[in-house]
């Protein structure tokens, strides 16, 4: 990796400031993620998981998009594979996410980074990737944001299983719309010029392509690959 | 407030499927000497999952999703501010929606 430490421009670091920006910033989003989670909390309870289970579920697994597909499959007697194997190929984008983090990641100790990635969700890895591009470079701005969502996400799953039935459809309140907002303005941030225009082609249309054809989350991760090559390639020329 | 063990195993083996996606990215990119090349499709990446996570939303969603999407990308534009983008998005969906419903 020697090589590619010069290339890093700016000294890496972990700091409680560094948590504290990521924080404020995700705080938007982490209100809501609130909304999302009273959702979640209130149709854990109708498909038969107690509160409790379902703000486990929230905490330790931490990741809305898996855990409303697996409610689909919540069935007694439960099938435990099936329901895993979703939550796997749910969380394949991850893996794309992760791999972005490295250049920055890797540098870290061990503990720090595979501790912070426990905390990363598309919004706070998107604003993190937004301020590495800027070249601020305190990895704890991931982390700092995640905690918030994640006490937020916890938090409402409990409130939505314990109150029970106050938002079922959240289309009804808009929030189906507030993280495609929050992703359109961190996509104008990460505009660079006409470069980008034949890569976020090819991730829109294939992704698109993908969610029409394909069941559940498959669109993030064929998107995301399609669009990321057809950059480099791009690049290439 | 009784957890099941079935169900506490179930939540458990998600938990470590999850976890196993969002260290092995990162695990991948730290074990091997990142190319040039490779390091300029990782820098690819962020843009394109954003596109691909926000594209069906709006391009199928209808009227309402596009002229909302428009709504954020001017004030997104203008303000640079992502609560703003947020509070606009919102906004906008409901307010076009109930339009929609009242005029229906």
């Amino acid at each position: 990796m020697q090589e590619n430490t010069s290339g890093t421009e700016g000294r890496i670091t972990f700091t409680l400031a560094g948590a504290l920006a990521g924080a404020r910033r995700c705080v938007p989003i982490a209100i809501s993620g609130c909304g999302i989670g009273l959702v979640f909390g209130t149709l854990a309870g109708q498909t038969g998981l107690g509160t409790a289970e379902a703000a486990l579920m929230s905490a330790l697994v931490f990741s809305g998009a898996a855990q409303f597909v697996v409610l689909g499959l919540w069935a007694a007697p439960l099938p435990v594979a099936t329901i895993v194997l979703a939550t796997l190929v749910v969380g394949l984008r991850h893996l794309l996410m992760g791999a972005a983090l490295g250049p920055v990641f890797s540098k870290l100790p061990r503990l720090k980074a595979y501790g912070s990635v426990f905390f990363m969700a598309d919004e706070n890895w998107a604003l993190t990737m937004g301020e590495f591009a800027k070249g601020r470079r305190d990895a704890a701005f991931l982390v700092g944001g995640g905690l918030l969502m994640f006490l937020a996400w916890t938090g409402s799953t409990f409130a939505g299983g314990a109150l029970g039935g106050v938002v079922e459809d959240p289309s009804r309140w808009g929030l189906d719309f507030a993280f495609t907002a929050v992703f359109l303005a961190l996509i104008m941030g990460m505009w660079k010029g006409r470069s980008n225009i034949l890569p976020w082609t090819v991730a829109a249309a294939v992704a698109v392509a993908a969610h029409h054809w394909l069941p559940g989350q498959w669109y993030i991760l064929l998107g995301g690959l399609a669009g990321s090559f057809a950059g480099v390639v791009r690049r290439g020329h | 407030m009784a957890i099941d063990p079935g169900t506490l195993l179930t939540i458990v083996l998600m938990a470590l499927a999850t976890y196993a996606t969002r260290a092995g990215g990162l695990w991948l990119a730290s074990r091997f000497d990142l190319s040039e090349r490779a390091g300029a499709w990782l820098d690819q990446i962020p843009g394109a999952i954003l596109v691909s996570l926000v594209a069906p939303a709006i391009l199928m969603g209808g009227p309402v999703e596009v002229l909302a999407a428009l709504a954020v990308v001017i004030v997104s534009l203008r303000t640079g501010s992502l609560p703003a983008a947020m509070v606009t998005g919102v906004g906008t969906v409901l307010a076009l929606r109930a339009l929609e419903t009242n005029l229906l």
